[in-house]
Order: C-alpha cells, then sequence, then structure tokens
C-alpha cells in the first residue's frame, strides 16, 4: 500500500516540494532568460525593444514571482546544508521558519522596489 | 458521542475498508478500538500486537492515514469527527488485514550491516565508554529504536526505490558507525553508501515527524553521509 497526502501534511515535507517546484520552474526559466540576453547579438535595437517588452505589468508580476523563487530555492538549499553539514541540533523547525522569513523578506523587498 | 465510526482495511494488497461501530471509552486507545473489533464484532480480523505499554514495535498500523504506534495512541488525539481509518502499514507488502510483512524492513537492517562486530574477546577488560563522549552521545540519540516500521512506512523515498535501506535500518547502523567497540567501521559505511543508502534521503522529515520514540533518523542519515564522504576522501571505501 502507498501513502497519501495525509502521511506528508508536515512542515519539513512542504519544505522540499517548495524546494522540487521551485528548483524545476527555475530550470524552465534559465533558457528563456538567456533566449532574451541572446537578442543582443541581433544589434541594440533588438535587445531594446526585448526590455521594453519586459516592461508590461504581467512581466513584472512575473519578476516578482521569480524574485520570490530564487529566494525560496537558495534559502531552502543553504538549510539543507546546514542541516547536512553542520553538527546537528534539533534546529530543523528554526532553519525552515529563517528560510521561509527570509523569503518572503526578499520577495518583499523586491516588491517595495518596484513599487 | 458514544459510538466510533471505525473503517478498517479488510483483505490484502487488494481489499477495502469495511465498517464497524465500537463503543466510545474513556482513555481509549486505537489498538483497544481494533482488539474490540476482533474480540466482539469479527474474529476473521488479522491484527499484530504483543506488549501494549510501547515496547515491542509490533503495532504500529496507519491510523487515518498517518503511521502510528496504535498502543499508545489515544482515540482523542486522532478522530476526525466521530471517524477512525485504520489500515495496514504503508510501503510494506499486506500479509492479511491490518498485519503488514516486515521482512524486507528487518533484511534491510541485515543489508546496512545492523550488526554489532565485536573486536575484543572475553577475555579482554570491558571496554570504557565515557557516557558524555560525543560517540556515545551520538548513539544514545538513536539507540532507543525499537523497530516498529513507522518511519519506513511514512518515508517517501521508499516508495520511490523500494531497494532504498529506510530510515530505521540506516539509524541502526549510525549508532554503530558511533560504537567505538565495533570493528567493521568501513564496511558498514560502504554498505550505507549509494543510490539505495543514505545518500538516497531528501530531508522529507517524515521519519523524524512521526517517530513514536522521538529519534531523528533523519541526523543519522545526515551523520552518514558526512562519514561516508570523509571515508571516500580517505580512500577507506
Amino acid at each position: 500500500m502507498k501513502s497519501d497526502w495525509r502521511a506528508r501534511a508536515h512542515p519539513a515535507w512542504w519544505a522540499f516540494a517548495v524546494h522540487r517546484i521551485s528548483g524545476l520552474l527555475l530550470t524552465l526559466f534559465l533558457p528563456l532568460h538567456f533566449l532574451t540576453l541572446g537578442v543582443a547579438l541581433n544589434g541594440e535595437a533588438a535587445l531594446q525593444s526585448a526590455l521594453v517588452w519586459t516592461e508590461q505589468p504581467l512581466i513584472k508580476a512575473g519578476e516578482v514571482v521569480l524574485v520570490l523563487l530564487l529566494a525560496a530555492h537558495m534559502a531552502g538549499g543553504i538549510r539543507l546544508l546546514m542541516l547536512e553539514f553542520l553538527p546537528w541540533r534539533n534546529w530543523q523547525k528554526s532553519l525552515l521558519a529563517l528560510a521561509a522569513g527570509l523569503t518572503v523578506v526578499a520577495g518583499g523587498a523586491f516588491l517595495m522596489n518596484l513599487v | 458521542m458514544n459510538t466510533l465510526r471505525v473503517k478498517i482495511w479488510r483483505g490484502r494488497e487488494q481489499g477495502a475498508l469495511q465498517e464497524f461501530e465500537v463503543p466510545r471509552r474513556e482513555s481509549q486507545t486505537v489498538l483497544d478500538v481494533v482488539t474490540h473489533v476482533q474480540r466482539a464484532l469479527d474474529p476473521t480480523l488479522a491484527y499484530r500486537f504483543a506488549c501494549r505499554v510501547g515496547m515491542c514495535g509490533s503495532c504500529a498500523m496507519s491510523v487515518n492515514g498517518r503511521a502510528r504506534w496504535t498502543c499508545r495512541t489515544h482515540v482523542d488525539q486522532v478522530i476526525e469527527g466521530d471517524t477512525l481509518e485504520i489500515a495496514p502499514l504503508t510501503n510494506l507488502p499486506v500479509i492479511k488485514d491490518l498485519v503488514a510483512d516486515m521482512s524486507e524492513f528487518f533484511d534491510k537492517w541485515a543489508r546496512a550491516r545492523g550488526q554489532f562486530q565485536p573486536t575484543a574477546t572475553r577475555k579482554d577488560e570491558f571496554a570504557r565508554v565515557r557516557p558524555d563522549s560525543s560517540e556515545r552521545e551520538q548513539v544514545d540519540a538513536g539507540i532507543e529504536c525499537i523497530g516498529c516500521g513507522v518511519c519506513y512506512a511514512s518515508c517517501d523515498v521508499v516508495t520511490w526505490n523500494p531497494d532504498y535501506l529506510g530510515p530505521a535500518a540506516l539509524n541502526r547502523a549510525w549508532t554503530l558507525v558511533n560504537d567505538v567497540r565495533d570493528g567493521a567501521r568501513d564496511e558498514r559505511l560502504g554498505a550505507v553508501a549509494g543510490d539505495a543508502g543514505c545518500q538516497a534521503c531528501h530531508t522529507h522529515m517524515s521519519c523524524t515527524e512521526r517517530c513514536p520514540k522521538k529519534i531523528s533518523p533523519t541526523a543519522a542519515i545526515a551523520g552518514l553521509k558526512r562519514a561516508t564522504l570523509g571515508a571516500l576522501l580517505a580512500g577507506r571505501i
């Protein structure tokens, strides 16, 4: 028999899910990012039009999501490295809260800069 | 509320939940509920228990979707409305009803070199291990495992990779890696390294979350990851 979602309903599993999903989405974003930068090879005007295109409100909102994904993935990764490489203490939940806090702060800071 | 609605898994891998009505009592444990069903309602119900006091590790089941030791789980702690859902442990073959086949679970303890390898004979002096030494403290943190299989049933990596040794076997290996009297440290680190070993852990920490003895197999697995890396860099495995 297999477990269902009820067995997974705890913070460390959610942290895993956030780390995995953010990682996958960032993997999808990277080629798009390089593609946009690659437009510069076609000249200054082409890059400029691509940059103007990114000024749309939807893309701007997407940037906030991107920063949140990056912050979540980095904070989650640092959390895992600390859990695995530093001497163990019963700090897993504190580390989790710290990683979540860092993510929100990074996203918030980016958002406020936009306004 | 004087009656519990209890849904219990009947059958083997294929089967269905069967509903029973069980009288609600004060300080009733989930094991009490199952015992009532077997003794008063349906004697063909198969389940496993021995000590009833949280020592033997026999009575673990899935209760409302989470693996638990049923003898020390009060109905009050887990009931949702007036309903309890009781099923065999996940990640293990079902023998019948609530009885899971633990063979693979314990075979993996052996595969993780869970046996102590003595280095002294009976003619030698007693080994002196200071209780406050860091190795002994690491052993103390993991040694109270009762082998109930709750961590193994809760582990998604076991579901994804059936060869994965699992939290309990790795926790056992870690207690022996820290046993200064043991003579098979490197062989054991070799046995727990690799795709089916400690490196496969995704740090979901479901084992740590669910262990009824409050052991953290995740801590043991993190220790094994560091120790295997050290042994690899030193060319010992």
